[in-house]
């Protein structure tokens, strides 16, 4: 009995020293990592731990060069949380991440804040991911059609409302066009693909996209939606006449939009998308590093395709000791270098930079160096 | 064999006592200082948007506004939840208590608590691939036939993917809960009470009313609560299912939003006042289930007296 008794209390104090341990294991995992680099390198081997945060779109890639760079490199690890782009550059500017994944590239101001963390010539971004942003309808027995800017806007503004309508058998003929309701399907979490899409919406067909351009989908339309991309592509799916816009490598069986570009309609592609990429400019006054782009959503340049998700990694232009930028740099290399492209577009079905993009950003990132 | 038998025991036992005193009183503190934590660490977060310029809170019109119809929703997607779960949950802890013969009432209470395991991602996926294309005509039913009521005014949704789509997933994610209280509940109701009524001459449907039905009813009330307080918090199955817009009044179109669904998808790309925005309405979420569970409480105690149990 005496023992049944203290027996009883003991099991009451470890059931509560367990669930107290288990309030202690809840910190964050991706701050382990800041003590980077810990042993300095001989013969240009790199070891340590390189910690990274950013945009949720780079996952999958970013698996696959984690994947490829720990096992070229012994002794390293990649640490990369998907906490969205905004919250990346946060920390990365916080000096919590020793790069950022980011959907946009940082804004004057934040590399200025940079300068704190990174030196005095601050953080720069290069295009790490390219991902052509399909628009994806489901008709029976039509695959592809031809569409215009204004007419997609059209579309997604609710203003055409049936696939037979004049506006889409124009550029369509030959094409049997049913009279089923068009069901637009959007994404109802803030996205980097809801960003680049309207963006390309407002670029190219100003007159009828007169909403903001952010993340979210403009409130006034009401439509139907869903989360994420595999919501939004398993939605569409499953009903006849929906059409909706997802990352070319998710769409699947669905058809798809063939844009129009100049005079001709490009199908989508990677070489198409990356071609996309090739048209954009340079985001004018920056550091030499730097490589931000401004996509030219509006390019006539036949066979290029416009609506492009460009994500990018954002690094210092100085490290506080060798290890680390030594480890940053190889990183950011292997990432550009062709076979980091190639791993990456396997396991997420992006786009590969263009030969030209990748060797001018592999440039900027050899030129890291120690801070002073 | 001086000392006393009985007072050595006794001292031996005081210790224990006082552990297992000291042990549940430390539990009782540990839920209360969590609970306290959650609120502080909620309200300093959601602190920044109370004083924010309102034109820079979502919608532009303040937080007032932006929280107001996510809060209506969400009432609107538990309240179809528990219509629906309610009566079917009662009814099966009845039906395995009361009716079942014994092995099919341990079976399938068995599968019943199963239900309650499955992870909400799965109930949510089940409810935008299988049920909403499947609830599709039915919607275009309501629509044609009973559009005359605003909660049924059409144009149905292509998708299904509609808050009464919602409802019904929530439904069946707080069945078990509703069922397996009750059941445990209607099995205690006392043996005198209910062979008095059989004698007396009731059919076992008015044992039940007379007998079971009355000593349960806290429980059933507390049953009902814990649902409810699931399906007001219930987040990844909303997010998934429903096609979320603004408040409206019909059941049967895209659009309304709940609190948790809300803040599930915002979340992972907010920063700055968005942030504190999406914590402020989880602040308001915190409250409501807070001021529910009062009130669950509260008709509790008054029903307590009028039950069999005393």
């Amino acid at each position: 009995m005496k023992l049944h008794r203290i027996g009883s209390a003991a099991a009451v104090l470890t059931v509560a020293a367990l669930a107290l341990t288990a309030c202690g294991s809840d910190s964050p995992t991706a701050t382990a990592g800041t003590d980077a680099a810990t042993s300095g390198s001989a013969g240009g081997a790199v070891t340590g731990t390189l910690t990274g945060s950013g945009a949720s779109s780079q996952k999958s890639a970013m698996e696959a060069w984690k994947a490829g760079f720990e096992a070229a490199n012994a002794g390293t690890m990649v640490q990369y949380s998907p906490d969205g782009s905004g919250a990346g550059r946060k920390a990365f500017l916080a000096g919590g991440a020793q790069f950022a994944g980011s959907d946009a590239y940082l804004k004057d101001e934040e590399i200025e804040s940079s300068k704190e963390v990174c030196g005095p010539d601050g953080a720069f971004n290069v295009p790490a991911y390219v991902s052509p942003i399909a628009v994806a309808f489901n008709l029976p027995g039509v695959e592809t059609l031809n569409l215009d800017a204004a007419t997609i806007a059209k579309i997604f503004k609710l203003e055409i409302t049936k696939w037979n309508d004049p506006a889409i058998a124009a550029t369509n003929e030959g094409v049997s066009l049913p009279d089923t309701a068009i069901t637009v399907v959007h994404r109802n979490d803030e996205s980097g693909t809801t960003e680049n899409f309207v963006e390309y919406l407002a670029a190219t067909a100003k007159d009828v996209w007169d909403y903001e351009v952010s993340g979210d989908w403009p409130k006034d339309l009401a439509s139907e939606n869903a989360k994420g991309t595999s919501g939004v592509v398993a939605t569409t799916t499953a009903t006849e006449g929906a059409i909706t816009y997802a990352d070319f490598s998710a769409v699947g069986d669905l058809g798809t939009v063939n844009v129009k570009v100049g005079d001709d309609f490009t199908k989508i592609s990677a070489d198409a998308a990356a071609k996309g990429v090739e048209a954009a400019t340079p985001v004018k006054d920056r550091g030499a590093l730097d490589m931000s782009l401004d996509l030219k959503r509006d390019t006539t340049e036949s066979g290029s395709y416009p609506i492009i998700l460009v994500s990018y990694h954002v690094f210092c232009s100085t490290y506080k000791d060798q290890a680390t930028a030594d480890l940053v740099k190889s990183f950011g290399e292997y990432v550009l270098s062709d076979a980091g492209q190639k791993e990456a577009a396997t396991s997420a079905g992006n786009a590969p930079l263009s030969a030209k993009m990748s060797a001018a950003a592999i440039k900027s990132v050899e030129q890291i160096t120690v801070a002073k | 064999m001086t000392t006393n038998a009985l007072r050595r025991n006794g001292s031996k036992g005081q210790v224990g006592d006082k552990v297992f005193s000291g042990a549940a009183l430390g539990a009782g503190i540990l839920i209360l200082v969590t609970l306290l934590a959650v609120a502080v660490f909620l309200l300093i977060q959601a602190l920044p948007i109370f004083s924010a310029d309102p034109e820079l809170v979502s919608g532009g019109e303040g937080f007032a506004t932006y929280i107001f119809p996510i809060v209506i929703g969400t009432v609107i997607a538990a309240a179809i939840a528990l219509v629906i779960a309610t009566p079917v949950g009662i009814a099966v802890a009845l039906f395995i208590s009361h009716y079942a013969p014994r092995r099919l009432a341990a079976g399938l209470g068995y599968v019943i608590d199963l239900l309650a395991a499955i992870p909400s991602v799965i109930y949510g996926a089940w409810g935008y691939l299988v049920l909403a294309p499947a609830l599709v005509p039915i919607y275009a039913w309501l629509a044609e036939n009973l559009g005359f009521i605003p909660i049924f005014e059409g144009p149905a949704s292509q998708t299904g993917k509609t808050i009464f789509t919602a409802g019904i997933v929530l439904a069946v994610m707080v069945l078990p809960i509703i069922t397996s209280l009750s059941r445990e509940i209607f099995l205690q109701t006392p043996k005198l009470h209910e062979e008095a009524a059989l004698a007396l001459g009731a059919t076992r449907w008015e044992m039940i009313v007379m007998s079971v039905i009355p000593f349960a009813r806290p429980g059933i009330i507390s049953a009902v609560m814990l649902g409810l307080g699931r399906a007001l918090g219930e987040t990844m199955a909303v997010a998934l299912v429903l096609s979320t817009g603004a408040l409206i009044p019909s059941l049967i179109k895209s659009g309304n939003q709940t609190i948790a669904a809300e803040i599930a998808l915002n979340f992972p790309e907010a920063f700055g006042l968005r942030l504190s925005e999406l914590i402020a309405a989880g602040l308001v979420l915190f409250v409501i289930t807070l001021v529910v569970n009062l009130i669950a409480r509260a008709i509790i105690a008054r029903h307590k007296e009028f039950s069999g149990a005393n």
